[in-house]
């Protein structure tokens, strides 16, 4: 299973790679997480890379293989689809957020994306996540309803996501974590 | 004990030096390499500190070897070179206990001004150098480089790479060896081996040479665990190390493999046996070809750069595309969906409250030349704000606006300024302001001071009041410091008031002295920090849509192209109220205090 995660700097794209890595070890499996630190970290377009099988080599998935592009902004969605396998999933938040180049009016941001997505057949599930976190009770769990929805279209049991998400989350945001989880898995 | 981790390869290259039974470490923060020193301060058992830069954490953690502690230094590769002194004549003495140096490159520069390949600096100092390719290997190779520094008297470099470092795979953990076992040796007064001085370098050098050979004979010896030899179709071998290992080992499985756990010196013998063995043998190696050129040095046939890039990282997709162009591979490129061309970027920006903002507004307004420095301000070189010109290496600003007035002269100096961050200066701009004093320079040297070493993740520095390990400790005061070397013209400013800010900048730059400005303001992201202002909004009525809010370049304004006004994201603006101050018609309102 490899899935690439696609986020903005400081939307939890990190803590949504150790949920899954976190997952993927309980469940028997040899796994690799990759992400870049540093200069992303301020805003910046940054991806996660999650690995799991019986044998990984190579940390990061390769353009084309990804059985899944988790994306937390809808630019950074329509930015890393080439990482998908064919039939591959992209799960997208529809938030936008605007990177400078916008703000500063050199560009604009693309009005069509999901129309764009749909001409190319991509299979895709779009949601609101930035809704659905502040109606969990936390504008930060975008992350976690976004992990929701990514269970509920995977192979892996239910159990075990919560399980993963108790075992990385810390202790006092758990709570509204798991309803985020909750508002995300029953999406479909 | 067996327990398995899911660990980024920094923490397990911490681990590695805690099972080792290793009681110092040190270093200064640089990605990728900083999180192996945040681990292994929460270890008890070992005493760890942020040094002042690279050089001081190698000095610190030489001296404990020779006085008698396993020691660690981590750096990223850049810090290796302002390290570079020390470390070429610690491989003339050697060691007493065992010495590690852990140098993190990174390759295609995600958080770098250069690429360099660290394995350079090994031969330079003839020093043996060992390359993970995964997490339990960065454990399991720190805890040898421990062993190997021993028994040859050598310092060892643990070279590591942007993907192995800030990777995560499962790792066995074991125990600490015991307090009994660890090899905690007496200081070793030996002054014909520690004192490099001519007499004894001489006789040092001859030894070198000698361990060098006897690291070869090693390295060849397959049950010293450093290399690894896996013959499968013999049509194509590899030879291959760290990160690349992996990314090959995904592309062609049914390769034969030689992996190198010890890239410097070379197993010639058992190279040479493999190239033999195999038809046709390719060296995929990341950055520069080291392993290829002294493979071809001994006569044999190797295909390398020929077909593989140099420059920036590699990755299963660059292999696979280059040995499929050489005719090797059948398979096809697996890409299925194209992006969309014209997607526009998302640069990483100044973070929303960020107090570098204000001065950089306001040096770009003042059309200044501004030598810059490494850090979080690097990001006020691109637009909006673009308020830097140079950026060169840690500290250089301030030699560098000295240059320019030794070129142009003292008008140019009235048209120039240096900014540094506070962690940075410490590391290596008070040289370079002492040189300014010394030469009677007339500079004005910027301090933007954030409190903290922001752009690496927040680590503590001398003007912090805390140590690596969170205790209280002295804060360094660079109006004192400013004052004893010799300024008299030290300001500290509030980085928020730009009206004062302006009148400083533009007092100080005019004067025939050398000046140094303190700006102060914690960085937004330390726990705790908030502003006094809780909602702002733009009045649309008073809003003309003259875009100069948009020159902060404020991840929380935009510009609505419907209604041709401004506005603020509320979820993104912290309230620091700077776009307040830049507004000419007060059409930015706070809306409502904070209790």
């Amino acid at each position: 299973m490899n899935i690439l995660i696609a986020a903005v700097g400081g939307q939890g794209a990190v803590l949504a790679s150790k949920v899954l890595g976190k997952l993927a070890q309980n469940i028997g499996k040899d796994v690799k997480v990759s992400e870049v630190h540093g200069m992303s970290q301020r805003g910046g377009s940054v991806v996660a890379h999650v690995k799991f099988g019986d044998k990984i080599y190579s940390p990061v998935v390769e353009r084309g293989s990804a059985d899944i592009v988790l994306a937390f902004e809808l630019l950074e969605g329509a930015r890393y689809v080439d990482y998908l396998k064919e039939n591959g999933i992209l799960i997208s938040n529809t938030q936008k957020i605007n990177p400078m180049p916008v703000i500063i009016g050199a560009v604009d941001y693309p009005e069509d994306i999901k129309q764009k997505m749909a001409e190319k057949n991509i299979n895709t599930k779009f949601v609101d996540a930035l809704d659905l976190a502040k109606e969990s009770g936390n504008i930060k769990t975008v992350n976690t309803v976004l992990i929701g929805l990514l269970a509920k279209n995977s192979p892996i049991a239910k159990e075990e996501w919560v399980k993963a998400i108790k075992e990385t989350v810390p202790e006092r945001f758990l709570d509204v974590n798991l309803k985020a989880f909750e508002m995300g898995y029953n999406l479909n | 004990m067996s327990k398995k981790e899911l660990l980024l390869g920094n923490f397990a290259v911490a681990r590695g030096a805690y099972e080792a039974g290793a009681t110092v470490a040190t270093a200064y923060p640089g990605t990728p390499s900083t999180e192996i020193t945040e681990y292994i301060a929460q270890y008890d058992k070992i005493n760890s500190e942020w040094s002042t830069n690279e050089k001081v954490a190698l000095e610190v953690a030489i001296g404990a070897s020779i006085a008698g502690s396993r020691s660690i230094v981590s750096m990223k590769h850049v810090g290796l070179n302002v390290a570079a002194d020390p470390f070429m004549t610690v491989t003339y003495t050697g060691v007493n206990s065992g010495l590690v140096i852990a140098v993190a490159d990174d390759p295609s520069m995600h958080s770098s001004q250069n690429e360099q390949d660290t394995r350079y600096f090994g031969m330079a100092g003839k020093c043996p150098v060992l390359e993970p390719s995964n997490s339990q290997e960065c454990k399991d190779y720190t805890k040898m480089a421990f062993e190997i520094s021993e028994k040859f008297d050598t310092p060892v470099i643990l070279r590591l790479t942007t993907r192995i470092s800030h990777s995560q795979s499962i790792v066995s953990l074991e125990d600490r060896i015991t307090d009994e076992e660890i090899i905690s040796r007496p200081y070793d007064k030996n002054p014909d081996k520690y004192i490099s001085a001519p007499a004894n370098a001489r006789k040092r050098r001859v030894i070198i040479e000698e361990r060098l050979g006897k690291l070869q004979e090693f390295t060849n010896n397959p049950e010293n665990n450093l290399i690894n030899v896996e013959y499968n179709d013999k049509a194509i071998g590899i030879i291959t190390s760290g990160a690349s290992y992996q990314y090959a080992k995904e592309v062609c499985p049914n390769a034969s493999f030689f992996k190198l756990g010890m890239v410097y010196p070379l197993p010639k013998e058992a190279i040479t046996e493999f190239v033999n063995n195999c038809d046709k043998v390719y060296v995929i190696e990341e950055l520069e070809p080291i392993f290829e050129k002294e493979i071809k040095s001994w006569g044999l046939y190797v295909i390398g750069k020929e077909i593989f890039p140099t420059i920036g990282e590699l990755s299963p997709e660059i292999i696979r595309t280059c040995l499929k162009e050489a005719g090797e591979l059948e398979s096809k490129s697996l890409v299925t969906y194209e992006v969309q061309e014209d997607l526009p970027v998302r640069p990483p920006v100044l973070c929303p409250g960020c107090h570098h903002r204000g001065p950089f507004y306001i040096l770009k307004k003042l059309k200044l030349n501004v030598s810059g420095d490494i850090g979080c301000y690097t990001l006020g070189g691109v637009p909006p704000l673009s308020a830097i010109d140079t950026t060169i290496c840690m500290g250089a600003s301030i030699g560098m606006a000295h240059g320019f007035e030794m070129a142009k002269g003292k008008e140019f100096a009235k048209k120039s300024v240096a900014v540094i961050g506070d962690s940075t200066f410490w590391h290596s701009g008070v040289t370079g302001l002492i040189d300014i004093v010394y030469n009677k320079g007339n500079s004005t040297v910027i301090v933007l001071d954030n409190s903290i070493t922001a752009m690496t993740g927040h680590q503590e520095n001398p003007s912090t009041g805390k140590t690596l390990k969170g205790d209280m400790a002295p804060q360094i005061d660079f109006v004192a410091l400013g004052k004893a070397i010799g300024i008299k013209r030290v300001v500290e400013v509030d980085a928020y008031d730009l009206e004062k800010l302006e009148e400083v900048i533009k007092t100080e730059v005019n004067a025939e002295e050398p000046s140094l400005i303190i700006t102060k303001r914690p960085c937004i992201l330390i726990k705790g920090v908030k502003f006094e202002y809780k909602d702002l909004q733009v009045n649309s009525e008073k809003c003309n849509g003259c875009k100069l809010c948009l020159r902060i370049g404020c991840p929380a304004i935009s510009f609505n192209n419907e209604t041709k006004k401004a506005e603020i994201n509320k979820s993104l603006c912290v309230g620091c109220g700077l776009c307040v101050d830049v507004c000419k018609r007060s059409a930015i309102e706070l809306k409502e205090k904070k209790d």
